[in-house]
C-alpha cells in the first residue's frame, strides 16, 4: 500500500542540499559510533586504573605481568591481584553497566528522566531483604550462608518490582503511576529498614550499615560471574528492543500508532531492568546515582537513538563505577570507603551540573 | 488513485472506565480524495474519535476501510494503513528531526536503508523543514515540532491520515502550509481527517465537516451546510455571525466587547450578506 500512494513534492527538491543533509546524517552516525568506541576505551582504562590502585605494593608493570602470567608474582601478590583487585574491578564495571542500562531503559519506558533502580525503590527493597537476612541470621538448608544475604536482597528487589507490576496492572499501566508507586515502595522499604536497625544487635547493625552504604569489598568470582551471566542474557534483548524504545521517545500514542505493543515493550523492559538492578544491588548493596547519571551523560553525548544510547549508557556507567572505586580507595589513605558514599558524593554535583547546564542550554 | 477507497464509520463507541466518551458515532461514507474536518467544543469526543480510528482507544462498532473491518486489524496492519498525528507531542526528545522521521518510517520494521533516509529527507523538504533535519526535537519551537510531527505522520504514505489539531501552535503562514499539505495528501488519493478548532480555517479547506457535540455527531455536510449561526449557538454556545466568500464558504465572526457595546442592547445574529 505504501508504494501505491507516492508522496508528491510541490516543487522540485534541490538534490544537492538533500545529499548534503544525507551526508551530514551519516557523519553524525559515524561520530556517534566513534564516541561509543571512545567510551569503551575509557571504561577499559578506568577498569585497569582500578586494578592498579590499592594499598598493596604492586606496580602497574607487575600487575600486567601477573595478569598474563600469574606465577611471575609472589604468592601473596597473586592473591591480592586475582582474589581482590580483579574481582573488585570487574564487579565495579559490571555493576555500573547493569545499573546504567537499567536506568536508561526505565527512563525511556516510564517517560521520566528521574527513573532509575534507586528512585523506583529497588535498592531500598534489596537493602531491606539483606537486612532481614543479617538481623535474623537465617539458616537455610543447602544454601551457603555467605550467599544468603545477596540471595535475599535479590528476592526482595525482584519482589518490589513484582509488586510494582501488580499495582500498576491493577490500576492500569500508566507510566506516571508506576513512578509514584515505586517511590512509595521505596519509602515503605526504608521505613521497615529503619525499624530493623532499631531492633538489631550491635553486631548486625554494623554489617547492616556497611551493606546499606554499598560496598565492593565482598566482590568475588562467583558474584562477578553471576552478574556477567545476567547481563549476557538480558543485553541481547535490550539491543533487540532498541528501535522500539527509540520510537517510544516520540510519545506513547505515536509508538502505538507505529504498531508497537507498548504494554509488552514496557513489561519486558521492566523485567530486564529488574533482573539487572536486583542482581547488581544484591552483591554491592545500595549504590545510587549511577543509574541516573550514566544514562544522562550518555544521552548528552549520543542523543536519544537507543542504538547508541544503550551501549553508551552501559559504558558510561562502567567507567563511572570504576572511577568511583578508584576514588574510594585513594580518598583516605589506607581506608576503603564504601562506594555508595563516593557515587553519591560525586554523582550529586555531576547531576546538579547536568540539570543546570541543560536548563541553560535550552533557554 | 484508488476510487474504491472508502471509510465507513458506523456506531463507533468508546468506553473509558465505564463512561461513554463516544457513543454510536456514525458518518456517511467518506471517499478517497476527501479532506474531512472534525469540529466541536473541547471534550466533545473529536480526539477520541481519531484515536478510536487509529486503534488507540478501546472502541467497538463497525468501521470499514477499503472493505476491511478496521477495528479488527492487528497493530501492524493498522500501522501500514493509518498515519496518526497525536495532539500531545513530547518536548524533551533528543532525537533529531530526521531520526524521528526515520523511526516513524520504520515503525516496528527493519532498520536503516539508503532509500528510507532519502525518502524521509524528501518529506522534510516538502514541509519546508529540511534545514532542521539534524536538529534535536527538544530544540525546536512549538510550530516546528508540529511540522516535524506531521512529517512523521505522512512519511509512510498511508492511505488514511488522521491529524489531531495539527495547526494549534502554528502561525498563519504555517497553518496555510499544513492545510495545503493535508489537501494535497487527499488529492493524491487518501482520506484525510483533521481535528480543527478554527472553524473558518475548517470551512476554507474541508470538503465536508462533521460537528461532534456531547460524544455524538451533531451535523455532517459541506461547510456551508454545517457552519450556521444556529449550530454555533447550539454547539459552542456563542452568538456569532457567519459570512460567505464568493465561493460560498463560510467565515465565522464572534464579536468582541467593542462591537457588542456599539450594537445597543441585544446582540444581533445576522448573516453578512
Amino acid at each position: 500500500m505504501q508504494s501505491d500512494l507516492q508522496l508528491n513534492t510541490d516543487r522540485p527538491v534541490d538534490d544537492s542540499s538533500l545529499s548534503a543533509r544525507w551526508l551530514e546524517h551519516r557523519r553524525f552516525d559515524r561520530k556517534r559510533r566513534m564516541l561509543v568506541a571512545a567510551l569503551a576505551l575509557i571504561a577499559v582504562c578506568a577498569g585497569l586504573l582500578d586494578v592498579f590502585t590499592g594499598p598493596a605494593a604492586l606496580n602497574p608493570l607487575q600487575i600486567l605481568q601477573g595478569l598474563f602470567d600469574p606465577d611471575a608474582l609472589t604468592r601473596p601478590m597473586q592473591v591480592v591481584l586475582w582474589q581482590v583487585r580483579l574481582p573488585v574491578a570487574l564487579l565495579a564495571l559490571f555493576v555500573g553497566a547493569a545499573l546504567a542500562l537499567a536506568g536508561a531503559e526505565m527512563q525511556t519506558i516510564l517517560h521520566n528522566p528521574l527513573a532509575e533502580p534507586f528512585t523506583l525503590g529497588v535498592s531500598s527493597s534489596a537493602a531491606l531483604g539483606a537486612a532481614l537476612a543479617i538481623v535474623w541470621d537465617w539458616d537455610v538448608v543447602g544454601v551457603d550462608p555467605t550467599w544468603l544475604v545477596p540471595a535475599n536482597a535479590f528476592i526482595f528487589a525482584l519482589g518490589s518490582l513484582l509488586l510494582l507490576h501488580l499495582l500498576t496492572h491493577w490500576r492500569g499501566a500508566n507510566a506516571q503511576t508506576l513512578v509514584l508507586f515505586g517511590i512509595a515502595i521505596g519509602f515503605a522499604a526504608g521505613a521497615f529498614l529503619s525499624l530493623l536497625q532499631f531492633v538489631a544487635s550491635e553486631d548486625a547493625l554494623q554489617q547492616l550499615v556497611f551493606w546499606n552504604m554499598g560496598s565492593l569489598a565482598r566482590a568475588d568470582w562467583p558474584s562477578v560471574a553471576t552478574l556477567a551471566g545476567v547481563m549476557a542474557v538480558t543485553l541481547p534483548f535490550s539491543w533487540r528492543a532498541a528501535s522500539q524504545l527509540t520510537s517510544l521517545r516520540l510519545g506513547e500514542e505515536r509508538a502505538r500508532s507505529f504498531g508497537i505493543d507498548v504494554i509488552s515493550l514496557r513489561r519486558w523492559a521492566l523485567v530486564r531492568a529488574s533482573l539487572l538492578a536486583a542482581t547488581a544491588v544484591a552483591f554491592v548493596g545500595t549504590v545510587g546515582f549511577i543509574g541516573l547519571v550514566g544514562p544522562h551523560v550518555a544521552r548528552m553525548l549520543v542523543g536519544d537513538s537507543h542504538r547508541y544510547l544503550l551501549p553508551a549508557s552501559v559504558l558510561v556507567g562502567s567507567a563511572l563505577m570504576a572511577l568511583a572505586s578508584v576514588v574510594s580507595k585513594v580518598l583516605i589513605n589506607g581506608v576503603l570507603l564504601p562506594i555508595g558514599i563516593v557515587t553519591a558524593l560525586v554523582g550529586l554535583p555531576v547531576f546538579m551540573g547536568l540539570i543546570l547546564r541543560r536548563r541553560g542550554g535550552r533557554a | 488513485m484508488k476510487p474504491h477507497l472508502t471509510l465507513h464509520i458506523r456506531r463507533l463507541s468508546v468506553n473509558y472506565r465505564g463512561r461513554h466518551v463516544l457513543s454510536d458515532l456514525s458518518l456517511p461514507e467518506l471517499y478517497a480524495g476527501e479532506l474531512v474536518v472534525l469540529a466541536g467544543p473541547n471534550g466533545a469526543g473529536k480526539s477520541t474519535c481519531l484515536k478510536a480510528l487509529a486503534g488507540l482507544a478501546n472502541a467497538s462498532g463497525d468501521v470499514q476501510f477499503a472493505g476491511q473491518d478496521c477495528l479488527a486489524w492487528t497493530a501492524r496492519e493498522r500501522a501500514q494503513q493509518i498515519g496518526f498525528m497525536p495532539q500531545i507531542l513530547p518536548e524533551d526528545t533528543l532525537l533529531t528531526v530526521l531520526e524521528a522521521t526515520l523511526a516513524a518510517l520504520r515503525g516496528d520494521g527493519p532498520i536503516s536503508r539508503d532509500e528510507d533516509e532519502l525518502r524521509a529527507l524528501r518529506v522534510l523538504d516538502r514541509l519546508d523543514i529540511g534545514e532542521l533535519a539534524m536538529v534535536p526535537l527538544a530544540h525546536l519551537s512549538g510550530g516546528q515540532r508540529q511540522l516535524a510531527a506531521l512529517a512523521q505522520t505522512i512519511v509512510r504514505g498511508s492511505p488514511l491520515i488522521l491529524l489531531d489539531e495539527p495547526v494549534s501552535a502554528l502561525d498563519l503562514g504555517h497553518q496555510w502550509q499544513v492545510m495545503n499539505v493535508a489537501r494535497r495528501l487527499a488529492e493524491e488519493g487518501r482520506i484525510v481527517i483533521v481535528v480543527l478548532h478554527d472553524l473558518t480555517l475548517a470551512a476554507q479547506w474541508a470538503d465536508r465537516i462533521a460537528v461532534v457535540h456531547q460524544s455524538r455527531i451533531h451535523s455532517f455536510g459541506t461547510p456551508a451546510e454545517v457552519i450556521t449561526v444556529a449550530a454555533l449557538n447550539e454547539v459552542w454556545g456563542v452568538a456569532a455571525r457567519v459570512g460567505y466568500c464568493e465561493l460560498g464558504r463560510p467565515s465565522v465572526y464572534v464579536d468582541g466587547p467593542a462591537r457588542i457595546r456599539s450594537s445597543s442592547s441585544d446582540l444581533k445574529l445576522e448573516n453578512c450578506q
